[in-house]
């Protein structure tokens, strides 16, 4: 059989770096083919090429046996080619379909329209409304207007970057189950992930990308996941390992907390009730949007909450900005890398002095001590392994994952008692995540109290002691890891409440 | 389109352009495009001021060097020469205290309002004592003039704080209250009672305990000038020593950061909008007890506008303002006598100005991107 696309030697060079050097694959009708690497190994500027917004220096690529060469990504569409990316490009205050109207080249009656996306939501299983407004949908609903949006073209190769990583195990479910579908029907799937478990589960075949080059192939089902991770890593892994320890007095105390979004888009928080002792990691999973923000906004002091429902050490935190709360010890680092934790245009000194002025000892009278603040910026380098020329260099020069190592190092090293890390780990690779992971466990069992609140539940699983969901602003009885299946976690996370009720 | 190049995609980054000049942003700011970009704007400035000159049938080359040299170097220089240090010292001061606030995000557009009810306050305490004559007399000018200008400022900083009003538009009425108030002063409760009618108060210039005198004769040198510099001072030692002038910079880069940083952004409205309205009530008041000398209807000229331009013109960087606002300084005194002696007429002037601001503001996109020009390719 020929193949549908096949890439013969394609190289990109950018200025000081080669993003993708002689690498070639081929995917069959209706195989799913995993596309694997680290972030910055090249799998990004390969599926550019492929959906037409980069051109190759050199090689070629075929469709069908046939030249393609897309001068854009319209040209790649026309030959069949759709693409799911990773951040959904959706206006919040349109419909379903309105959004998908917006994405078409020549769009038919919004009647028409929408009784096409019913007929392709029922044909793949993807239960979605064309009426409903898109800011009121969860992220996996989001997910699936990207993919009606594509299948509504009739494709014959989909690409899905990192499609679960907003996706709840029944979400996930769902979307493979389509995926499937798809593939009997003979369209191929070119699949990017990081996470392995889900790779051997749904793909035929896979690519592992390292520093541009292809660096193995494999059948996925046939490898293990520590296999894959380490022709990623192109060395062997250290599993973060937690020391054992007792856990000691409730450090971090939250009772009946309640407070609205500052954001119109964004979702209340509702009687939220947790402790967290020294020693102790809390997870808190769920999908974004659910109240992470919110919650640790409170937490850090950057929404205020009422008298009562945030304790630290039996002391009441209501009152305290975030500055406060880092004299006492409770420090927090937010999702959001680039415009939240760090100052995107100003260098890593001047990042480090955004909170590192109280407990470092970084001013005195009102005045900064910049020598000792480099200094600190140069700890945080040397110790938590962020790759860069130095700390006079700004935050947005850093790429993600070395930026997210910045961010975390920063609060760690400051020794905090409570330490509240929202996405620890989202978009760092593989090696860098196993850093962040082994530095909480290691403040953990150093007698701080560690609230991780991540969408990654093999994360979680593998650092919290205890486990909570966080679901539409609500957040379950916190139960111990150990003990805890899929199963379990999925209902949790979906908003089912009949665990709890079983068990009171 | 920023970040499409860079990574990650985001959303659906069609990079389809295949113009011949594409725009790419740095990884870094660039150092010496911040550096070059004032001079490149005063240089092409001067270009197209030469051409305008030339449309409106005067010789470019003349008109250009009768605004920056005459000034300075020409037969009348030892008259000029102070009149840089009169005119430049109100916009410095203003700009500086601009500056701060821009940092920050903070748009204070009514400096002019606030320099205003600096110099009533200012002239007003002082005539409040005529004709006695004592020492303490020109301190407490110096205050009140001060209160005035933070007080009018204060008006859209609680505004803003309290109802989140638009501190823009606010700032930018209250020019106008504050021209009809200088109209109504000048008119009535300050009038110069043995001036005859005419309108405006008395002349400061002729009461020796309320006037700014020049410190040194000759040299323009008053005790505006000496503010100024205090206030460069101040305001550069704040920026890069203190921890309130670091609260400013980071507000102004990224707003969130601030806030998780412990930045309480109520506070730094107050702040930055005070300290701008004092600078510019000082300015107010150094200009109606010296230069100026009285109250009057058209007592402002716009120093509190032109300080806008002074301070971006600046980079809005304290050290950066001292120069353009001698350069600003300079085209206004060699803009007069362009006029007088060319017969260019006020607005050729104006426009001048104005597109010194143009330039600068434009060519500040080369600080964080890059012009490519060729044949594009698609990435």
């Amino acid at each position: 059989m020929t193949p549908l696309l096949s890439l013969n030697g394609l190289t990109k060079a950018y200025p000081g770096v080669v993003a993708n050097n002689d690498v070639s694959l081929s995917i069959a009708p209706g195989e799913i083919h995993a596309l694997l690497g680290e972030n910055g190994a090249g799998k990004s500027t390969l599926v550019k090429m492929i959906y037409g917004l980069v051109k190759p220096d050199a090689g070629q690529m075929q469709m069908n046996g046939g030249d393609f060469a897309p001068a854009d990504p319209r040209a790649a569409r026309a030959a069949g080619v759709g693409m799911v990316f990773q951040h959904f490009s959706l206006f919040d205050a349109l419909s379903v379909a309105e959004n998908i109207a917006l994405g078409m080249e020549t769009p038919p009656p919004m009647r028409t329209l929408a009784a096409r996306i019913r007929e392709v939501s029922e044909t793949y299983g993807l239960p979605l409304s064309p009426d409903k407004v898109v800011g009121d949908l969860s992220a996996g609903e989001r997910q699936r207007v990207e993919i009606i949006r594509c299948l509504l073209q009739d494709p014959k190769l989909l690409i899905m970057d990192e499609p679960t990583s907003v996706l709840t195990p029944q979400e996930v479910d769902i979307l493979f189950e389509t995926l499937r579908k798809l593939s009997v029907e003979g369209t191929a799937i070119l699949y990017i992930s990081h996470k392995l478990e889900e790779i051997r589960a749904l793909c035929d075949a896979a690519t592992i990308l390292r520093g541009g080059k292809v660096v193995g192939t494999c059948v996925p089902r046939d490898t293990s996941a520590r296999e894959m991770a380490e022709m990623m890593v192109g060395s062997t892994l250290a599993t973060p390992k937690a020391a054992a320890h007792d856990a000691g007095e409730v450090l971090l105390s939250v009772t009946g907390l309640s407070a609205a979004s500052p954001s119109a888009f964004g979702m209340s928080l509702r009687d939220i009730s947790f402790d967290v002792r020294a020693g102790e990691v809390l997870g808190i999973g769920g999908v974004a949007g659910n109240g992470q923000d919110e919650l640790l906004a409170v937490l850090s002091g950057e929404l205020p909450c009422g008298v009562g429902m945030v304790q630290f050490k039996g002391r009441d935190l209501a009152k305290n900005g975030p500055e406060a709360r880092r004299g006492l010890g409770v420090l927090a680092a937010p999702e959001e890398r680039l415009g939240h934790a760090a100052a995107p245009n100003m260098s890593l000194t001047e990042n480090a002095m955004l909170t590192g002025a109280a407990r470092e000892g970084l001013v005195r009278r009102g005045m900064l001590n910049w020598a000792k603040t480099r200094d600190f910026a140069e700890r945080i380098i040397s110790g938590f392994d962020v790759r860069t020329p130095g700390p006079e260099n700004a935050a947005r020069s850093l790429s993600g994952g070395n930026l997210q190592k910045f961010v975390i190092g920063r609060e760690v090293l400051q020794r905090p008692e409570v330490l509240v890390v929202n996405q620890p780990t989202w978009g760092v690779d593989a090696a860098a995540a196993a850093a962040i992971r082994q530095a909480l466990l290691d403040l953990a069992a150093d007698g701080s109290a560690v609230v991780a609140i991540s969408q990654d539940l093999d994360e979680l699983m593998e650092i919290s002691d205890r486990f909570a969901a966080l679901n539409e602003g609500r957040l379950s009885e916190p139960r111990a890891t150990s003990g805890l299946d899929v199963e379990q976690i999925g209902l949790m996370l979906g908003g089912a409440h009949a665990m709890e009720v079983a068990h009171v | 389109m920023r970040s499409a190049f860079r990574g990650e995609f985001i959303g659906q980054g069609e990079a389809g352009d295949k113009h011949m000049i594409r725009i790419e942003a740095r990884p870094q700011p660039s150092a010496v495009m911040a550096y070059a970009t004032p001079v490149l704007a005063v240089v092409l400035t001067m270009i197209f001021g030469g051409v305008l000159f030339a449309a409106l049938g005067k010789a470019p080359l003349q008109a250009i060097a009768t605004i920056f040299w005459e000034p300075i170097f020409g037969e009348f220089a030892f008259f000029y020469r102070p009149q840089l240090l009169i005119k430049g010292a109100p916009l410095v001061l203003i700009a500086i205290g601009l500056a701060l606030g821009f940092r920050a995000g903070i748009w204070n557009i009514g400096a002019e309002g606030q320099y205003i009810v600096g110099a009533i306050c200012g002239a007003g305490a002082g005539l409040a004592f005529y004709p006695a004559e004592s020492v303490l007399i020109f301190p407490l000018m110096v205050l009140a003039g001060a209160l005035g200008g933070w007080a009018w400022a204060m008006i859209p900083a609680v505004l803003k704080v309290k109802f989140g009003t638009n501190e823009i538009l606010v700032s930018l009425m209250l020019v106008y209250v504050a021209e009809q108030l200088l109209a109504s002063m000048s008119l009535g409760l300050l009038k110069n009672p043995e001036g005859f009618g005419f309108p405006g108060s008395r002349n400061l210039q002729q009461y020796p305990s309320a006037h700014n005198a020049e410190i040194i004769a000759g040299t323009g040198m008053h005790w505006g000038v000496v503010a100024a510099l205090i206030a460069v001072i101040f305001a550069y030692v704040l920026l890069t020593r203190h921890r309130l002038g670091f609260a400013i910079r980071v507000t102004g880069e990224a707003p969130r950061a601030a806030k998780f940083g412990g930045v309480n952004p109520g506070r730094l409205v107050l702040f930055c909008l005070g300290v701008s309205g004092l600078l510019a009530g000082l300015a107010g008041m150094f200009e109606v007890a010296g230069p100026s000398g009285q109250i009057s209807i058209d007592f402002n000229v716009g120093y509190g506008f032109t300080a806008i331009i002074v301070a971006f013109l600046g980079r809005l960087n304290p050290l950066g303002i001292v120069a353009a606002g001698l350069l600003m300084a300079l085209t206004y005194i060699g803009g007069d006598i362009a006029q007088s002696q060319l017969g260019l007429p006020a607005a050729a002037i104006q426009v001048f100005q104005g597109m010194l601001l143009f330039f600068l503001l434009a060519l500040d996109l080369l600080t964080n991107y890059r012009v490519r020009f060729g044949a594009a390719e698609v990435a």
